[in-house]
């Protein structure tokens, strides 16, 4: 590292060289992020596919394999659908305003990859360790809704136009209960920063975690975003009974795939959001021999997936829910609660120390 | 030219071109999206200015979400452009005026002693745990207690006014109570008779 670093400097002078040298690295690493991400993507639409065939007592895909071999027999379905969509003709409608037609998809991906910058994976890899880290994350996923509210537009087609209507409306108002969940987050932990995070946490065991004082938030939280990312039983902005396939009617081939990449990417963040400020991130369930010897950054993934299979049991479960109903359980329901859990843990904190010192309350409060 | 430098004008050209483009744009979808990019370059130059709390806040609070709903509104507005342009030579004197005088105001707190660059100095650089965020808010919550308490109430009261001034309860909707529903009971519902089976003559 030290020599390409030098010999960036000798290459460029001593003003440029750390410079370019600082950019080139940056890209390395985002594109050691962005690959495996798109790589979770590709594998977590087979999962989806698996898990709910499964459910409903079917085998799902199990034709495609690599080389022939039998066992692989379903792995190379996302490779063969991605191969399919790249070949496919991206449709642009007569009456379309061609220019934001095709900005669209890349103004939802941009956000879900760019949201990834300031993730810690384990106390040492992260691309971005900024100090407002959680703060930089909702504003990325707040911008997410200008490619499907563009979409709709620009489609110039009724039923994507009532897609990004729906779309819309229901993202900025999950957004808020989102928020003040996370704000009980910031109370515990006195930081904004996702490292800090986690290891406010740290104690020994799971019962350190935020996911105990803080249960309700979590369920806010984690319901909120399966609202945010459009996903069953929230997923009226699509409703293929209702409105075709929403804000994405109109597109097809890659163009369609980039919604499509952008909606998983979403869903993988806030299940790794969720169990970096609530399950502990790279932390072990218990301190001890068996679970110690497990790298951090597998704990992770294991939480990760462990809250992704929540999504597709609830795509398998749950029917969909009625417009006005969302929005009541948005409004009327979850801001209610952050409200009042904010309240009461803002008085807790304000007990005098011998409390906070005390047995059950110390575990968090440090 | 440092990096530094390049950053900042190539965010200040950007700013610039796209609110020109905000009021010079036909359709108002393209001058909405413009004013977005203006917002966003704009974080992005407050960023060069270290001060990444209010930058990462005018994205999430603006780009996030006003703008998003003002989006919302004018797609589904579709407003009239000629009605709209109608009466611009009319008003043209006015505007120059009032556009003049902002321009004069501005350059008298820009080109004056007080604000000029010399008595400005270069914000001093931080540690690398200096949090901006903490700093902001232990000001607010501190020194400046009152103004921001009495900005809290002022919105509340505008919010409590917006929705009382548009509030009108409908008689003719039909709505249905979630709780009622939830504790509907088969036995409600469903009566079981048991009837014995019939000829038919």
């Amino acid at each position: 590292m030290e020599y390409a670093q030098q010999l960036f400097g000798q290459f460029f002078g001593t003003e440029w060289g750390p410079a370019l040298f600082t950019l080139t690295k940056n890209l390395a690493l985002i594109v050691a992020i962005v690959l495996p991400l798109l790589l979770g993507v590709a594998y977590l639409t087979l999962a989806e596919r698996k898990i709910i065939a499964f459910m409903q007592i079917r085998v799902g895909p199990n034709r495609v394999t690599f080389f022939g071999i039998p066992w692989l027999a379903g792995w190379g379905q996302p490779i063969a659908d991605a191969v399919k969509a790249l070949m496919k003709e991206i449709i642009i409608p007569s009456g379309a305003n061609k220019f934001l037609f095709i900005m669209a998809p890349i103004l939802t991906i941009a956000p879900a990859l760019a949201a990834w910058a300031v993730v810690p994976f384990s106390p040492e890899m992260v691309l971005a360790d900024i100090n407002a880290g959680l703060l930089y994350i909702l504003a990325m996923t707040s911008m997410g809704v200008y490619g499907v509210i563009i979409a709709g537009w620009a489609s110039n087609s009724k039923y994507a136009f009532l897609g990004a209507m729906r779309s819309a409306a229901q993202v900025v108002s999950y957004e808020l209960a989102m928020g003040f969940a996370l704000v009980c987050v910031l109370m515990l932990s006195h930081s904004l920063n996702l490292g800090d995070i986690v290891k406010g946490q740290e104690g020994g065991s799971f019962i350190n975690w935020y996911l105990i004082p803080l249960f309700p938030m979590f369920l806010v939280y984690f319901i909120s975003g399966v609202a945010e990312t459009n996903r069953a039983p929230f997923d009226v902005a699509e409703g293929e009974s209702e409105i075709v396939a929403g804000f994405h009617v109109e597109y097809s081939g890659m163009a369609f795939t980039v919604f499509f990449l952008a909606e998983y990417a979403n869903m993988i963040l806030v299940a790794t959001l969720a169990s970096l400020i609530f399950l502990g991130g790279w932390l072990p369930p218990l301190n001890v021999a068996p679970f110690t010897l497990i790298p951090g950054f597998i704990w992770l993934l294991l939480k990760i997936a462990f809250l992704l299979f929540f999504f597709l049991w609830f795509r398998a479960t749950f029917p969909r829910y009625r417009y006005d109903q969302i929005m009541r359980l948005g409004w009327k329901v979850f801001i209610p609660i952050t409200l009042v859990w904010i309240v009461l843990l803002g008085a807790v904190m304000q007990l005098p120390p011998s409390f906070l010192n005390a047995f059950p309350l110390n575990l968090w409060f440090h | 030219m440092s990096f530094q430098d390049i950053t900042f004008y190539f965010f200040a050209t950007v700013l610039v071109a796209s609110a020109l483009g905000v009021i010079t744009a036909r359709n108002p979808v393209h001058a909405a999206l413009l004013l977005v990019l203006a917002f966003f370059t704009c974080a992005g130059l407050w960023l060069l200015l270290q001060a990444e709390f209010l930058a990462i806040t005018l994205v999430l609070v603006y780009v996030g979400a006003v703008m998003g709903l003002f989006l919302f509104v004018v797609m589904m507005l579709d407003p009239n452009l000629d009605r709209l342009r109608e009466g611009f030579w009319k008003w043209f004197p006015f505007g120059a005026l009032l556009a003049l005088v902002m321009a004069a105001e501005m350059a008298m707190v820009l080109m004056g002693r007080k604000f000029s660059i010399d008595q400005m100095p270069a914000p001093p650089a931080r540690a690398a745990d200096y949090s901006n965020t903490k700093e902001l808010g232990r000001l607010i919550y501190t020194e400046y207690v009152y103004a921001f308490e009495l900005a809290a109430v002022i919105l509340l009261v505008a919010i409590v006014a917006a929705i009382a001034l548009t509030l009108r309860r409908r008689t003719s909707t039909r709505f249905l109570d979630p709780s009622q529903q939830v504790k509907v009971k088969r036995a409600d519902r469903v009566r079981m008779v048991s009837m014995p089976s019939e000829k038919k003559e």
